[in-house]
């Protein structure tokens, strides 16, 4: 009749228009994400002449400096692994996706990784917080879970997440072990924590109350690993006249509390966790003041020292990382990842030409992996932990020594022992049979 | 900048067309609800299960985008800490259903209904708190103190690390699916990417109503001009603290969707990247428009996914929104719904109209 009604038409009619595109272009922008191709076979990943493995590595993003070089000796390895005939003939596919070391995009990369491009299992996943954040749904899709890059105790649940496994020495075990080191050797003197906000801290903690008791630490300080400036929690230990630091912290958080101690003009026997603790990653920090500042700075290991030169693992991957990886050191970074991707191989191996998600949980679960630490593998049907304990080191002129036997526990309350065994020898030809 | 202005559209003297117009509206309101619905659903059950994940992602980004777009075009309001919002219905969520897991680490479908309820009233209540001191400021401050708000949140969670857990976050446990759906093989993702579109379209068609309801016409006169608002008997910051409670409502909705997507929360996932997103989502799609923000959104979940698939430099995304928003604003300045309304307008006839209601 007039304008209003027929324009008001015309409204109509736009509105329709665009409701019907806005539904296209949905499902045409929807459908065009997807369409991600996959084998057939049983198991997802394996072809008759690949194993596709896929791993969250933090390659930008604030811990990137120290880890990044992490995977990259990983895929050293496989492709040395790949050029020496492969595991049962096959060759390893391994794709790494850079997360970043936040944990948002960690579901997201871990979800390509398993929905997309259809990997076999995860190996060496980064870092406590990311790792954690995807745990269900590796679980609910049945995904082989070996070896997250962390000492969470988190990773030993297998009522809970049957496939997912440890390799690290966890931290209450590591715990443990500096604190009955400083127990003994350290008698009478006021003893504090220092330690990453997340679970490198709190188990870490937990390990060390279990030997001190839950009043055996003076003070307990956490830092937040987005944030640099640990001035207050330093300050407070000073305050509180702590003489030994046992510290859960990242090599930078180390570096940090170090410079700032120095600063502070507080001085403590700091006792850090083996991550922690690299020389060449502190060096990496620290710069010119390294040496003074880590000078008897004490940590552990629970892996042959890069620097012990006749050591069969040390010899194979110096080797490996010449060929392979060569304008990058073997420092104890890089070591932590040879010896993660050896295990998995080591795995692969033994699970068998007839390649079966079970049949590698199953050959995890046997407990029958050696491995190249310095403690044997927890790993049985109820078990998932990883290596069992570390030894003492001590960093002078820095380079890092063992300074103590091994100590191996569990991660309940038991006992701190002496390890008597010997720790396996390198196979010939660097890949388990 | 033009705002969408559904104020001016219709005859104001007009007694009871006006008022059929009114339940018509409500019923076209109804109607592209359910629209966006019917669209949502026929992507969760036909795209593969990595494809499901961006579904799910879409409708967190769309509930939180379609309450700022409300917020910043409806109401002139600007907010930079959305994502701070969001982990407050995130953390709301993971806090509500931890003691209701079971010991498969799964929790009923009725916690999950409760906790995005209670996700959403909690964030309203801060979203009345923050909207108190926000509307005491203006364009710039306004901005300053959203952004220092979305700031401050994760400082907060790890400060208060016995509640929260610090860096490392809460889980969130996904829901016990029902028995057919476990029968038809759905992973949790694509139950979350469901109930995701099912928060979409009840935030859609309560947001149009809002809009188009006395209390929309307030918040667009308020956005006009405050003193001819004033004169007409609104109080101003009233309208504003409303408005800016309802968008922090669906904010809460929004990251209660991404917290049960993502199986957990953690200080990291909603950081000042993440409002900036939601901001750009909304600019791209249209300033004010329901359906923009949804248009936006997808446009947003789709370039992250196409850039993360490239391997380029992590902050590639929002460098590329901001080139995205400088050419949306030089071209389009009403945004891809702006341009599609045009284009409609086009079509039958040439109409001098605005741009797109909802």
């Amino acid at each position: 009749m007039n304008r209003t009604l027929r324009s008001r038409a015309s409204r109509a009619w736009a509105r329709t228009a665009t409701g019907i595109a806005t539904t296209v272009t949905i499902a045409v922008t929807t459908t065009a994400c997807g369409g991600a191709g996959g084998g057939s076979e049983s198991a997802p990943g394996v072809t008759g002449d690949t194993i596709k493995i896929g791993s969250t590595q933090p390659l930008t993003g604030p811990v990137a400096p120290g880890y990044a070089k992490m995977s990259k000796a990983m895929a050293a390895y496989f492709n040395y692994v790949n050029d020496n005939g492969g595991v049962h003939g096959r060759s390893i596919d391994f794709v790494v996706e850079d997360d970043g070391y936040n944990p948002t995009k960690t579901a997201e990369k871990t979800r390509k990784l398993v929905l997309k491009d259809k990997v076999f299992a995860l190996v060496g996943a980064f870092g406590t917080a990311p790792h954690t954040a995807v745990l269900d749904f590796i679980r609910q899709n049945k995904v082989p879970d070996l070896f997250p890059s962390s000492g969470s105790v988190s990773w030993n649940q297998p009522d809970i997440y049957p496939d997912t496994f440890g390799w690290q020495t966890d931290y209450i075990r590591e715990g443990k072990v500096l604190a009955s080191y400083v127990k003994e050797n350290f008698a009478g003197k006021t003893v504090c924590a220092f330690g990453q906000g997340d679970d490198l801290g709190a188990d870490g903690v937990k390990g060390v109350e279990t030997v001190l008791g839950k009043d055996g630490l003076k003070a307990s300080e956490a830092y937040t690993a987005t944030n640099p400036d640990v001035k207050a929690q330093i300050g407070k230990l000073q305050a509180s006249g702590c003489e030994v630091v046992v510290s859960f912290s990242s090599p930078g958080f180390t570096a940090l509390a170090l410079g700032t101690s120095a600063k502070l003009g507080f001085k403590a026997q700091w006792v850090v966790v083996s991550i922690g603790s690299d020389p060449v990653g502190l060096t990496g920090y620290l710069k010119d003041d390294a040496a003074a500042l880590t000078n008897g700075l004490i940590s552990s290991t629970f892996l042959p020292l890069p620097t012990d030169a006749d050591n069969s693992w040390i010899k194979l991957f110096t080797t490996i990382n010449n060929e392979y990886n060569e304008e990058q050191g073997l420092d104890s970074i890089v070591l932590y990842g040879y010896a993660l991707a050896y295990s998995a191989v080591e795995a692969l191996q033994a699970a068998g030409k007839d390649l079966t998600r079970e049949g590698l949980l199953k050959v995890l679960g046997s407990g029958d992996l050696v491995g190249p630490g310095l403690t044997p593998f927890a790993f049985s049907a109820d078990d998932h932990s990883g290596f069992i304990g570390t030894a003492m080191t001590r960093i002078t002129d820095l380079k890092a020594e063992i300074i103590s036997p091994v100590y191996v526990t569990d991660d309940g309350d038991g006992p701190v022992e002496k390890y008597d065994g010997v720790a396996p020898q390198a196979p010939k030809g660097g890949i388990s049979k | 900048m033009r705002h969408d202005d559904t104020t001016t559209t219709e005859h104001p003297v007009l007694g009871s067309p006006a008022r059929r117009l009114l339940t018509h509206s409500a019923v076209r309101n109804g109607l592209a609800a359910a629209t966006v619905t019917a669209v949502g659903l026929l992507a969760v059950y036909t795209v593969d299960d990595f494809t499901v994940g961006s579904v799910a992602m879409l409708t967190a980004y769309a509930c939180v985008a379609m309450g700022l777009t409300v917020l910043i075009g409806g109401n002139g309001q600007i907010s930079l800490g959305h994502a701070a919002l969001m982990a407050v219905g995130a953390y709301t969520m993971a806090l509500f259903l931890e003691p209701r897991t079971t010991a498969l680490r799964e929790v009923p479908v009725l916690s999950v209904a409760l906790a995005l309820v209670l996700a959403v009233l909690v964030t309203l209540c801060v979203g009345l708190l923050i909207g108190l001191a926000a509307a005491r400021l203006r364009g710039p401050y306004l901005a300053g103190a959203t952004l220092s708000f979305g700031v401050a949140v994760p400082g907060l969670v790890t400060y208060f690390d016995h509640w929260f857990n610090g860096e490392q976050g809460l889980p969130v446990p996904p829901p016990d699916m029902p028995t057919a759906l476990d029968n038809a093989l759905w992973l949790p993702d694509r139950f979350v990417a469901l109930i995701g579109v099912v928060a979409v379209g009840v935030t859609f068609f309560v947001l149009a109503n809002v809009k188009r309801s006395a209390v929309g016409r307030h918040w667009a006169a308020v956005r006009d001009d405050e003193i001819a608002a004033q004169l007409c008997g609104l109080s101003i910051p009233r309208e504003q603290v409303t408005a800016f409670a309802v968008s922090a409502a669906t904010a809460g909705l929004g990251g209660a969707v991404l917290a049960l997507f993502l199986q957990g929360v953690n200080p990291h996932s909603f950081d000042l990247r993440l409002s900036l997103g939601v901001l750009a989502a909304v600019v791209i799609g249209g300033l004010g428009s329901l359906r923009g923000a949804i248009w936006g959104s997808a446009l947003v979940v789709f370039l992250q996914k196409v850039l993360a698939d490239m391997d380029v430099d992590e902050n590639l995304p929002s460098a590329s929104y901001g080139l995205l928003l400088i050419v949306v604003m030089l071209a389009a300045p009403g945004g891809i719904q702006g341009l599609l309304s045009r284009l409609g307008d086009r079509l039958p006839r040439r109409s001098t109209h605005h741009q797109g209601d909802n």
